[in-house]
């Protein structure tokens, strides 16, 4: 029945709503489908998902496939996990993606596991190119770059998947960009029924509660981002960076370091295993500029970096050094500021 | 009621604090610049069990590791801190493993404890930040699984409750055990060690570490509780098609040091009169205000 060795991507979706997330990896799905001359397929897993193709279509896909049933929403492992497991061994699809969140990471291992197939968690770059292998030497044409920061951020490595299929990876949001190929492209839909493609065995684990809570923190939307790293050096000295932000109408945000200090929430790191952000001005507070908070940043219009090393990596990086303590620094900056914006 | 659990646990490199000698000229990762630590999330996975172990008592909390034999280490840290016993899964063939290898390995020695209720896992090892094995596990296994855990609240009549962060928020949920659960870092922090069970466990180790030292290894012999379980692919009866980098469905092409491109950077003076001249500037061309 079904197209074979496609490019299939597994969209989120919450409030009725298709995730940023999965958007953004069907424009790169999009991209590559072409660069390798397949369709573009997705697959949406849950409860009411009337018309949800319409927000689909319109990046360039193909096939929608739709599985519905009451008890896939709000997601659970087992039986998301079983449909995509079913629904590869039926089109076989030649390439995957699913998003770096907490569904596409639970999802994801559990069926590269079931499929043996690889599976690149949080790339940040895929492209499509020809690799050889070392030991044997056969040749394999247009495989999937799955290219990733790891060993904290220091390295970059690229991932191939020579021999199984699909070649799976996972990316967070914000890395890639969502773009409309075309408002009125449309694809076709396929509805599965859920029955054929899950067990009864697989509805085993039971939400009893959930507490939806939109995240107050925007950084991602943010022109202007504060962030602080561990030379800000405390709790207390956050509050003066909260403060900038407060005054120049931005958002707050860390390095891990400082993160895993305990000075500030996990939801406002930037970073490899953060987010990636790319607002007008970036005010970097205490920040050594390891590669990881770096990758994360690097496409902000303007950098300023305030720290008390000279030859902090992340002055590299910078349009404007400001070599002092930022305790010194920042209520100057928060001073004239106030003087002079009206 | 007592349980029987496994926790999952890592040695890695301590990437966070990465110094400028941890990168060597050629691009490569100089390990021995990094010490070797407890991968932190899998020690919130071990407050989780003892936790549980204080909750039921007569439950037995074993820890479970893949590594070299110096990984004895993190199995004598897990002792010192209310353990109950601990395997190192250790072989040659385990080398160059990926993910799923590497979650393959794991099953394998979970099977060969065997008899367990839960298997405990931190979310994700900070060397490679993936948080596949444990859900790749859970699927070689067989069992329901529940990640991003913050708090297992209690296990009775067969059944978990796990509260567990995700980005959308808070959930609680009841899986039935045997169940597999990675857990966050924003779970509750290790206790710290016990000066009696530091007493009691630091002589601890796997026969390889005492092999060379003949009144060391007498010691260890005689005593069972210092007996840290050292395993390889024959033991745990593993395919060694499935290990290692046989095993393993991704391959690494390349590894790139990562260098940005610099810029020109402006150097500001930290006086009060640049400084207002430089936010002057900023207003002006319309970057903030």
């Amino acid at each position: 029945m079904a197209d074979k060795n496609n490019l299939i991507v597994y969209c989120e979706y919450e409030h009725g709503k298709v995730a940023d997330v999965s958007l953004e990896l069907l424009t790169k799905g999009r991209q590559l489908a072409d660069r390798l001359g397949i369709k573009l397929e997705a697959v949406v897993v849950g409860d009411k998902l009337k018309d949800i193709e319409k927000e689909i279509f319109p990046y360039g896909v193909d096939t929608v496939y739709k599985v519905e049933d009451a008890r896939l929403y709000p997601y659970t492992s087992l039986p998301h996990s079983s449909i995509l497991i079913n629904l590869f061994k039926e089109v076989e699809p030649r390439i995957a993606f699913m998003g770096a969140t907490s569904i596409g990471r639970d999802l994801g291992p559990r069926v590269s596991s079931a499929l043996h197939s690889g599976l690149t968690a949080d790339c940040t770059s895929l492209e499509i190119g020809d690799y050889t292998d070392a030991k044997s030497g056969k040749e394999y044409k247009d495989l999937l770059y799955q290219i990733r920061p790891a060993f904290g951020g220091n390295i970059v490595a690229t991932i191939v998947n020579p021999d199984c299929r699909p070649q799976m990876a996972t990316v967070r949001e914000g890395v890639m960009k969502k773009e409309v190929r075309d408002s009125n492209y449309t694809g076709k839909v396929v509805d599965l029924d859920p029955s054929k493609y899950t067990d009864p065995t697989d509805y085993v684990v039971e939400i009893l509660d959930r507490h939806v809570e939109k995240s107050k923190v925007n950084l991602k939307g943010s022109p202007i981002i504060v962030a602080g790293g561990y030379g800000v050096g405390s709790k207390e000295n956050f509050d003066l960076l909260q403060k900038l932000a407060d005054t120049l109408g931005g958002e707050l945000g860390a390095s891990r370091a400082a993160v895993d200090a305990g000075w500030i929430d996990h939801d406002r790191q930037i970073g490899q295993t953060g987010v990636t952000v790319r607002p007008k001005l970036y005010i970097a507070c205490g920040i050594s500029g390891q590669i990881q908070h770096i990758s994360g940043m690097q496409d902000s219009s303007l950098i300023i970096s305030i720290n008390s090393d000279p030859e902090a990596p992340i002055n590299t990086i910078a349009d404007i050094v400001i070599t002092g303590k930022m305790e010194d620094v920042v209520p100057k900056l928060i001073k004239y500021y106030k003087k002079n914006s009206k | 009621m007592s349980l029987n659990i496994i926790v999952l646990a890592k040695q890695v490199p301590d990437t966070r604090n990465v110094g400028k000698d941890a990168m060597k000229e050629d691009g490569t990762v100089n390990r021995a610049a990094l010490p070797a630590i407890f991968n932190p999330e899998d020690l919130n996975a071990l407050e989780q069990a003892l936790k549980l172990k204080d909750m039921y008592p007569g439950t037995k909390v074993t820890l479970l590791t893949m590594g070299p034999a110096r990984a004895a280490e993190i199995i004598r840290e897990g002792l010192y801190r209310g353990a109950d016993d601990g395997v190192v899964l250790s072989d040659r063939a385990f080398a160059g493993s990926d993910t799923l290898a590497t979650s393959y390995a794991l099953s394998a020695a979970v099977k060969k404890i065997g008899n367990y209720d839960l298997i405990i896992g931190g979310r994700q090892a900070i060397d490679g930040d993936t948080a596949q094995v444990g859900p790749q596990i859970a699927e070689k296994l067989g069992l329901p699984q529940v990640t991003y855990a913050e708090d297992i609240i209690k296990a009775e009549n067969g059944k978990v409750t796990v509260k567990r962060r995700i980005e959308a928020g808070i959930e609680t949920v009841e899986a039935p055990y045997p169940l597999v659960v990675t857990v966050n870092g924003s779970a509750d922090e290790c206790r710290p060690r016990n000066a009696k069970a530091v007493m009691k466990y630091k002589r601890a180790a796997v026969p390889s570490e005492v092999a060379a030292d003949e009144a060391k290894k007498a010691f260890v012999e005689a005593r069972p509780y210092l007996q840290i379980g050292e395993w390889n692919t024959e033991t745990v009866g593993a395919d060694l098609a499935q290990c290692g980098l046989s095993g393993s469905p991704t391959k690494v092409k390349s590894i790139q040091n990562v260098v940005f491109t610099a810029k020109e950077a402006r150097t500001v003076e930290n006086t009060d009169a640049a400084l207002e001249d430089l936010i002057v500037e900023l207003i002006a061309n319309h970057t903030i205000g």
